[in-house]
């Protein structure tokens, strides 16, 4: 992980390319290094991260989708890019609200992420623009609503079993 | 794809919404009007799975073939999708370790690793040596467990049954241990967030190391009759290849990523329980083709021997689990004469621990890869995400660029030493 310094480090590179607006805060807890931006700069900060920042972020590992629900934005993203070279890793973050759940697609720089932005479609409804196959891909795709918000409640949804399918009309629609 | 709208598309539709044309691709070839007679032009669109004992799970894949060519491979997933990561956000802590254990069902001690080693991230707490050095006996005698089944559905799918029965005998042996150690053979919830469980009882040492000379010699035996085998050389040798660049492009670590000649294995590049004391070699392959992978697995099942033969000898005393008594139980003959213990007791096994809010991510080299544990703690006790990187999840990807334009029979070696794990895939 970087270091706390080599965050502000991080984070003063990110504003000098991408101007102040782009980095929201910085936050090193336990050793771990997370670099929150505006929604509409978490593409150039990571483009500027794998191709030209002096210390390269070449892989992403991961995406999460998250749900923070009393605060706003709800909803949380974080891109967690590793450098294999230095063996180091930092966790990009971006908040959206419920309003406009929407984030540009990082699909072409990371190829990585098509089914782990499909999955927090699936789970959140965030909507990645431009993502080559923007279906569902955990839940069946005639599902309604998206399970892991917050405020989606546990069970409680009909089972379909052949002896009621009957009495849910044109279930194979 | 972009005027594809799925909504108010009947599902049927739907379904055969994901062929070519559909895709927007360039059909290959003879998608058109076939010429009268030669019918070896047409594309044939057929479902493989979701109910197929060579996908390895509930795998469904649509897969377009020209003739016995595959031509376009989409993995649909999500057959045993139970909302664990849900489950989770409405258990305790100590209670999760259950529900994560039971996604990557083989590799059931690496779930519960990364999950437990997230949340004593959050805690930031330390785990005792003894408690490290068992967590990584168990791992690596769990990896040999997982890579050994593995190894014999694959061997299954190639038609080398004999295999089967072999790798299932010798995991069977791992699952007595863990029976031993834990009580369970397997989802043993053995790992606790501070430690682990149990110290292992008497004996349990002698058996493991019975277990460690009989291993390598059972790796020769598979070899031998494997390794030798003009069909399965034949069947293995330049199928699935994928570049380094590929792999690393799609996310894929772990044996396929080191198939293609990348050391990378978080088990030397970024250490976690004590896994900087322990010598070992990263086995890595030359051209990234399914031989490849079945050879790093096998060598990585020796290291896993070495590792563990360390681990015991190096085991230090002390507990096994921490001495913070707000998060780890306390010894039961404790509760009979301290009533600060019963009270320790009775708040974690009611209400559990409360842990201070954040955000960690910890990644453990499971069997399949870049293992990862995102949890997010809101201050309650029970968790306000919990989220798994698995690597099945994220190795699925490379499926379609290893098996295009090979023969059907080469996609299922394909499958099979991609060793893909749906219940993980799914979650």
């Amino acid at each position: 992980m970087p270091d706390a310094t080599g965050l502000e480090l991080i984070a003063q590179r990110v504003r000098d390319r991408l101007g102040g607006e782009a980095v929201r805060d910085t936050v090193f807890f336990r050793g771990e290094a997370t670099l929150e931006v505006a929604p509409e700069a978490v593409r150039a900060t990571l483009a500027f991260l794998r191709d030209e920042d002096a210390e390269p972020w070449e892989s992403l590992m991961s995406v999460h989708g998250c749900d923070y629900l009393p605060d706003e934005p709800r909803f949380g993203v974080h891109y967690q890019l590793l450098s294999m070279e230095r063996t180091d890793r930092l966790n990009v973050k971006t908040r959206v609200g419920i309003e406009d759940p929407s984030l540009p697609t990082v699909v072409d720089m990371f190829p990585t992420a098509e089914y782990q932005e499909r999955e927090i479609y699936d789970m959140f409804g965030v909507v990645f623009d431009g993502h080559p196959d923007p279906r569902r891909i955990l839940m069946p795709e005639d599902y309604e609503g998206f399970p892991q918000r917050r405020d989606f409640p546990m069970g409680g949804e009909p089972v379909l079993y052949t002896f009621n399918e009957d009495s849910y009309p044109r279930w194979y629609d | 794809m972009t005027e594809f709208d799925p909504v108010g598309v009947p599902y049927r539709e739907r379904e055969r919404s994901v062929t070519m044309e559909r895709m927007g691709e360039e059909p290959v070839s003879g998608t058109e009007a076939p010429v009268e007679g030669d019918r070896h032009d047409e594309l044939l669109t057929i479902n493989f799975g979701p109910h197929h004992p060579a996908t390895h799970g509930v795998l469904r894949l649509l897969t377009t073939l020209e003739g016995e060519v595959v031509r376009d491979v989409k993995p649909i997933i999500g057959y045993v999708h139970t909302g664990i990561e849900k489950s989770c956000e409405d258990q305790q802590y100590w209670k999760v370790i259950t529900f994560v254990e039971r996604m990557d069902y083989l590799a059931y001690y690496f779930n519960a690793m990364a999950y437990c080693m997230a949340v004593e991230k959050l805690l930031d707490i330390e785990v005792p040596p003894r408690a490290q050095y068992l967590r990584v006996a168990h791992m690596e005698l769990n990896r040999i467990a997982s890579h050994l089944f593995g190894l014999a559905t694959g061997a299954l799918d190639l038609g080398a049954i004999t295999m089967l029965w072999w790798g299932c005998r010798d995991r069977d042996l791992v699952l007595d241990l863990f029976e031993m150690s834990s009580g369970q053979r397997i989802h043993p919830r053995y790992f606790q967030v501070g430690g682990v469980i149990e110290d292992i009882p008497p004996g349990w040492e002698a058996k493991v190391r019975e277990f460690l000379k009989i291993m390598p010699e059972r790796l020769d035996q598979y070899l031998n009759l494997l390794d030798r085998n003009e069909i399965w050389l034949q069947r293995l040798k330049g199928t699935g290849l994928i570049t380094q660049e590929r792999a690393l492009e799609l996310g894929v670590t772990g044996p396929l990523l080191r198939a293609t000649g990348h050391p990378w294995d978080l088990r030397k590049a970024m250490p976690y329980s004590s896994y900087e004391h322990f010598d070992f070699d990263v086995p890595i392959g030359l051209h990234g083709d399914n031989y490849d992978r079945f050879k790093v697995r096998i060598e990585e099942m020796r290291e896993s021997v070495k590792i563990v033969e360390q681990a015991l000898d190096g085991l230090p005393e002390g507990p096994w689990i921490t001495d913070n008594r707000k998060v780890a139980l306390p010894p039961r003959h404790e509760l009979a004469t301290s009533m600060e213990a019963l009270i320790h007791h009775f708040k974690l096994v009611t209400e559990g621990f409360r842990v201070p809010p954040g955000e960690a991510y910890v990644a453990v080299e499971s069997p399949r890869g870049e293992l990862g544990c995102f949890v997010v703690a809101d201050g309650s006790a029970k968790p306000a995400r919990v989220h798994v990187r698995d690597p099945s999840f994220v190795n699925l990807q490379s499926l379609p660029d290893m098996a295009k334009d090979s023969l059907i029979a080469d996609f299922i070696a394909c499958i099979a030493m991609l060793d893909p794990i749906l219940g993980g895939v799914d979650r």
